[in-house]
């Protein structure tokens, strides 16, 4: 069972019909029996990076998420404002503390020539290729203002070419993100929700 | 690199798709679902579903539709048409639309943008313009073009900038229905002007207006309507020719 975190961030809706679509049984919930009963925590979210540490703490879910995740090591996804609120700090639209899984902060673009926000199909570099083995294709959606820096080089899975080479997405252990929208991305979202959730194709 | 996005544009009305021949005389093109299915699996970069006759009543009908297009489509969309306060947007995003468009409630009350930036955040609000060609001006236009303003465009895009809006939707009523080609000058000109993408709308006709607008006005995305509606022009015959013209695209 996976647990979509129901924050009042944004599109939980989306990537519940991808996990549908590929029978992955799931509820979104912001109920903490729930979330402690489930084995995969995924959270996805758009919106400011404040306002998500906000809503988070207004649900007690701070320590929650940290203790199934952190200490009970419970597979993670996290999908755009899912992945920045991992890191320790954010910036959007004042300085704020996140869940500090990762090190490092989000920051917004500081582009010259390149629009913000960074929105649409891009292609990927993988790093580390664990959830994208089966992805035919390396184009994804972003839509995205802010981006993250991790501390260590080590926990990026992927970069994307905007500019320069923006974190696209991070793995550590039982904690995979990605600042792209798998469930807005077609057939390759699909490839690695896919592998993520350990299903056969 | 970031791929330029093709985006067909389906203008609904009752629960169908219809287009306009510079906004008067509609013809039906077919159920919005099923075209967005056919135009996803056809590698449409993104969706936007222009609800023309929004009224009250009939939110709870376009609400039912972008549900059940949610469920169907595994690319972006964006809805717009009879959204004028928080909550309508609101209803639209849990319904599973990824942005929503404003346009004549954005004139109304510019206030608006800054609000459902602040809400949702920036990438969620497109900002549609309306614009005509008057007196050697380019004028924004509201109501489906049927009411003028006292707006300039340029003016008016670069306030809706400052105020969040995370992208533009251009049309050129002037262009639009013509089949002639995009309006690059006007297109070129905005984009120079704003850090935010923009998607060019109005006069697309053949593939070469696509590699035009692309090349000329360095857009983000390109909108067209009736040529895909119609089978006039096949989204992978498109993104062959812009990719053949060395625009990064999406195969």
């Amino acid at each position: 069972m996976v647990a979509i975190i129901d924050y009042g961030m944004g599109n939980v809706a989306s990537v519940q019909k991808a996990l549908n679509f590929l029978s992955v049984k799931n509820v979104i919930t912001d109920d903490h029996d729930a979330i402690k009963a489930a084995d995969i925590i995924l959270l996805p979210g758009v919106g400011s990076f404040a306002q998500g540490m906000k809503n988070l703490q207004e649900r007690n879910l701070i320590e929650l998420l940290k203790d199934e995740v952190m200490v009970k090591k419970k597979k993670f996804l996290g999908i755009c404002l899912g992945m920045q609120l991992i890191m320790e700090k954010g910036i959007e639209p004042h300085e704020c503390e996140g869940l500090g899984w990762i090190e490092g902060q989000v920051v917004k673009f500081e582009l010259e020539h390149l629009n913000v926000p960074h929105m649409g199909w891009n292609n990927i570099d993988v790093l580390n290729n664990t959830y994208y083995e089966n992805c035919e294709t390396k184009d994804f959606y972003f839509i995205h203002s802010y981006h993250v820096l991790p501390k260590n080089k080590i926990d990026i899975a992927a970069t994307v070419d905007y500019g320069f080479d923006v974190v696209a997405s991070i793995q550590r252990g039982n904690i995979f993100a990605t600042q792209f929208h798998p469930e807005k991305s077609q057939n390759a979202g699909l490839a690695i929700l896919k592998t993520f959730f350990g299903i056969n194709a | 690199m970031l791929s330029k996005r093709i985006i067909p544009c389906l203008d609904v009305k009752d629960g169908r798709t219809v287009k306009g021949i510079n906004f008067v005389d509609l013809r039906d093109a077919g159920d919005p679902v099923e075209l967005a299915a056919q135009y996803a699996k056809q590698g449409a970069d993104e969706l936007v579903f222009l609800d023309i006759t929004a009224t009250h009543e009939r939110r709870k009908t376009m609400i039912e539709m972008v549900k059940s297009v949610a469920r169907q489509l595994n690319i972006p969309f964006t809805i717009g048409g009879g959204i004028t306060e928080i909550a309508d947007a609101e209803a639209l995003l849990n319904a599973g639309a990824d942005k929503i468009s404003i346009n004549s409630a954005a004139v109304k009350n510019p206030q608006l943008i800054e609000d459902l930036a602040k809400t949702f955040g920036v990438q969620f609000v497109v900002l549609a313009v309306d614009t005509k060609h008057i007196n050697g001006k380019n004028i924004v236009h509201l109501n489906g073009g049927r009411l003028i303003t006292e707006l300039e465009t340029e003016s008016w895009i670069k306030q809706a900038e400052n105020l969040g809006a995370g992208e533009i939707l251009l049309t050129s009523m002037d262009h639009d229905g013509t089949k002639q080609g995009f309006d690059c000058d006007l297109l070129g000109k905005i984009n120079k002007m704003i850090n935010i993408p923009i998607i060019a709308s109005g006069g697309a006709g053949k593939t070469e207006h696509f590699t035009e607008v692309f090349q000329k006005a360095g857009v983000d995305a390109a909108l067209a309507a009736s040529v895909f509606h119609y089978g006039e022009i096949l989204i992978p015959d498109l993104k062959q020719e812009l990719k053949r013209n060395n625009i990064p695209v999406r195969i």
